[in-house]
């Protein structure tokens, strides 16, 4: 925690000053103010909306949407519970429940003292190390009991999170299997003195050969997209890397990141020779913060070795630069207009399309939105070919994939494989056994159940983003879907109606079966909102937000229906819930204080 | 020969960059709409003129007509997923219909009763949204908004005053307003604004003024919100 300066204004200003004043940084500012007293009072907002002269709503706008700002005081230590469901799985419920108790708070509010806020958060990217907390921004993982009991000790001591001890915040990087990618050994500059050599024209017309597609998930040709956004009108023209790592179960940009930042800068800077682009942004997800002190050391390196700024590698035509953007905990600016809105300092809120980034993205000028993992591997069709890396893989998914892969295995981690590769390979290969059933590319992908485990993974037959986990005999399904239905109803930007109101529906309904009130009627709904969800959501979080919904209905029926009455209708309102509160401020829950319900009256 | 599309198997002209929603109506036929206003640029965000275009689901008001489609507007299915919507609008917020004092004017209730919902359908939200009455002139009860952000737009766009703006997310988004007491007494909001007459439901309301027309003799009272729209595209 920094220290108050002497006047908070004075802080503000050079925080403000430092952004040039420009109402594009506004999230970069607020994500800054609110490090000077751990939240955002609203005369914060009001000093900050005239010193960029725009409207003090806009700025609540944005301070609002965003997980991480808050307009409401929080803890001085401020800890967020990752809540995967691999940290279920790991139980980080229990572990929360005991530091809340240890603490003498309750899960999302405030101690008095103001010392201290516990509450949850969407997947922070550890589930290879769960489960995971973020304490102030910085990622701890492997929380045990015994971890627990003294963070409760440290906080009640108001030790400075400087002084903890250091292998709390060591994230591994856990890497069990390399190939083409992580085996790559270049000399930074290496590729692009390979691309400066065949020309602007011969570079694009490599990675056509490569066959290389988005490694987002959505597999778009990346030549198709460079070479339209070098043909579009307007200047100067964006590459931006979506770094906003959100997909539950996702964590291999995470270590790309940390241990080979170096391909990541150098295929921006390879796709802005191909494009003609000269400005650059890394979208950084906010719960892989505590890297950005070693990315801005390897930007600083690639300046000083000419790697970037103007005349790279003396060609004098050839200027680009990379900023690192802050995200604030917001899934939704994944999807590349959310993202490119959040750049511009807005509301992640998608974009209609048409028009694509490509012609109209960054403040209306062409952009090129790519993957970490999918410039990371221009750098290898820079030195190696196009041909050679379309060369491996299958025909239509040329070269490799990063598994972010985690659950039930005895060795989670990153695995990198030739696409084509088949799941149960996979299982074998990370020590899973009993294996029921393994959640593909996030929430938003696919649930195989053991009959499709000859499946493989590529864009032709399973195509994921690299998020793979692992489910065991012992899993119940139903809550694996009710999970990934709370996140989405959580991550949903609220934009179209759909969306914002059908994924709180869903989660009701989820809840009401979880709660043991199910009736087939509620299934048919369920059904319903699956299928419009599906088709008039506005961007791809709505339309995936059933997807789990629907696959873990269809092949593990009997997780639902085991929890319906058998009745045809059950009505979602429970008489003695309802009496929780007046419990609660009696300090009673003995029976008189209950009401009995039919159900417990059959036992 | 100008272009044409197939709506419910009807040819209906339009003009190259027209959208769905735009050629449609002006051939006279109906796509229901909330947020999409013939001064703004289209919005997207109710989804009431969803349609099916080639086999896909895509907002009218957005999507720019091809030659040739075949779109699917009045039928029993896309009628249906509106219906839905329109219960969601009903139940994340707080619509009191008999003692509304846009009752008969609102948008919202008219495409109620134009696709036939009889039921709420879905549980209630019962969100927590208390008024503002601390303006003079006007009235803000936040529990009939529907986040078509027309007043937010107009006020924006051509008031140029961005009194009003949206702030949290998903189902916690709600309208903020201009002043850091939150209070709409605190800005510069005028009644002659145009954000203070477009706004299709009944949130902000004129003061000074309540049930001046008898509830039976409103507009949607005498007239479809159908006909309405279609004899204002023609005049």
């Amino acid at each position: 925690m920094s220290a108050l300066p002497a006047t908070p204004t004075d802080a503000l200003d050079g925080i403000l000053q430092r952004h040039g004043h420009y109402p594009t940084e506004l999230l970069q500012i607020l994500i800054e103010a609110q490090d000077l007293e751990g939240w955002l009072p609203a005369p914060t907002l009001t000093h900050i909306a005239q010193a960029l002269h725009i409207p003090r709503s806009r700025v609540e706008g944005v301070a609002g949407f965003y997980s991480f700002l808050y307009t409401q005081p929080v803890g001085r230590y401020r800890v967020l519970f990752s809540d995967n469901i691999t940290d279920r799985m790991l139980g980080n419920a229990e572990l929360m429940d005991a530091l809340c108790r240890k603490l003498w708070i309750e899960p999302g509010k405030l101690s008095e003292d103001g010392l201290v806020s516990i509450a949850t958060t969407s997947c922070t990217g550890l589930c290879d190390q769960g489960p995971g907390m973020l304490v102030n921004g910085r990622a701890i993982g492997q929380l045990t009991h015994r971890r627990i009991n003294e963070i409760a000790e440290m906080i009640r001591q108001q030790r400075p999170l400087d002084l903890w001890p250091a292998e709390y915040f060591q994230i591994s990087d856990n890497i069990r299997r390399k190939d083409s990618l992580l085996n790559l050994d270049m000399k930074p500059g290496a590729a692009l003195s390979a691309v400066v050599e065949m020309g602007r024209e011969g570079w694009l017309r490599e990675v056509q050969t490569s066959n290389l597609r988005g490694r987002g998930g959505a597999g778009f040709a990346t030549a198709v997209k460079w070479a339209s956004a070098r043909n579009a009108s307007g200047e100067p023209k964006v590459i931006v890397c979506n770094a906003d790592e959100g997909e539950p179960g996702t964590f291999k940009d995470r270590v790309l990141l940390n241990s080979y930042a170096d391909l990541v800068f150098e295929g921006m800077t390879l796709a802005a020779w191909a494009v003609g682009a000269s400005e650059g942004f890394l979208y950084l997800r906010g719960e892989y913060r505590y890297l950005l002190p070693q990315l801005e050391a390897v930007l600083a390196r690639r300046r000083e070795a000419g790697l970037l700024g103007r005349h790279i590698l003396h060609e004098p035509c050839f200027d680009f630069d990379i900023r690192i953007h802050l995200g604030a905990g917001a899934y939704v600016c994944g999807e590349e207009t959310a993202l490119i809105e959040s750049l511009e300092g807005k509301r992640g809120t998608p974009r209609i399309r048409p028009p694509f980034p490509v012609t109209k993205g960054y403040l209306g000028r062409p952009t090129v939105v790519n993957n970490v993992e999918t410039l990371a591997k221009t750098c290898l069709i820079a030195l190696g070919g196009g041909e050679a890396f379309a060369a491996s893989g299958t025909a239509q998914s040329a070269g490799t994939k990063l598994l972010s892969i985690s659950g039930d295995c005895a060795e989670p981690g990153i695995y990198e494989y030739p696409f084509g590769v088949p799941i149960a390979r996979i299982l074998e290969d990370c020590g899973a056994s009993d294996t029921q059933a393994v959640q593909v590319g996030g929430a938003a992908g696919v649930c195989l159940a053991g009959y499709e485990f000859q499946r493989r993974i590529a864009y032709e037959d399973v195509p994921t983003a690299g998020a793979f986990m692992i489910f065991d005999g012992t899993r119940d399904l139903f809550d694996v879907a009710r999970a990934f239905v709370h996140f989405f109803a959580h991550e949903s930007c609220g934009f179209c109606t759909p969306c914002r109101v059908g994924t709180s529906l869903l989660q009701g309904f989820m809840d009401k079966l979880a709660d043991g009130h199910g009736a087939k009627a509620d299934l048919a709904d369920i059904d319903w909102l699956d299928r419009l969800l599906k088709n008039a959501s506005h961007c791809g979080l709505g339309s995936a937000a059933p997807n789990p919904v629907i696959d873990t209905l269809q092949k593990f029926r009997p997780a639902y229906e085991r929890r319906l009455v058998s009745l045809d209708f059950e009505p979602a309102f429970d008489l003695d819930a309802a009496l929780a509160e007046a419990r609660q401020l009696t300090a009673r829950d003995d029976p008189g204080a209950h009401l009995q319900t039919h159900e417990e009256e059959e036992k | 020969m100008t272009k044409q599309f197939l709506l419910d198997g009807q040819p209906v002209p339009f003009e190259d960059g027209q959208t769905i929603l735009e050629a449609a109506r002006k051939a006279g036929h109906y796509i229901p709409s909330l947020c999409w206003h013939q001064d703004f640029p289209p919005h997207g965000s109710c989804k009431l003129c969803i349609v099916k275009a080639a086999g896909r689901h895509v907002s009218a008001c957005a999507t720019p007509a091809k030659e040739g489609w075949e779109v699917e507007s009045n039928t029993p299915e896309m009628n249906g997923e509106r219906r839905g919507l329109l219960q969601m609008l009903f139940v994340e917020g707080n619509h009191f219909c008999p003692s509304c004092e846009k009752s008969g004017n609102c948008e919202l209730q008219a495409l109620g009763y134009e696709y036939e919902m009889l039921t709420p359908r879905f549980r209630h939200f019962f969100p927590e949204r208390p008024v503002d009455a601390s303006h003079p002139d006007m009235l803000l009860d936040f529990n009939r908004c529907i986040f078509c952000e027309l007043c937010v737009r107009a006020s924006r766009d051509v008031d140029g005053k961005s009194v009003f703006a949206l702030t949290g997310r998903g189902i916690h988004k709600h309208l903020a307003v201009n002043a850091e007491s939150g209070r709409l007494a605190d800005t510069d909001f005028s009644k002659d604004d145009l954000a203070a007459r477009i706004c299709p439901v009944g949130v902000i309301l004129p003061k000074g003024r309540g049930f001046a027309v008898p509830i039976g003799e409103r507009t949607f009272d005498t007239e479809t919100i159908r006909s309405k729209t279609l004899k204002e595209e023609e005049s």
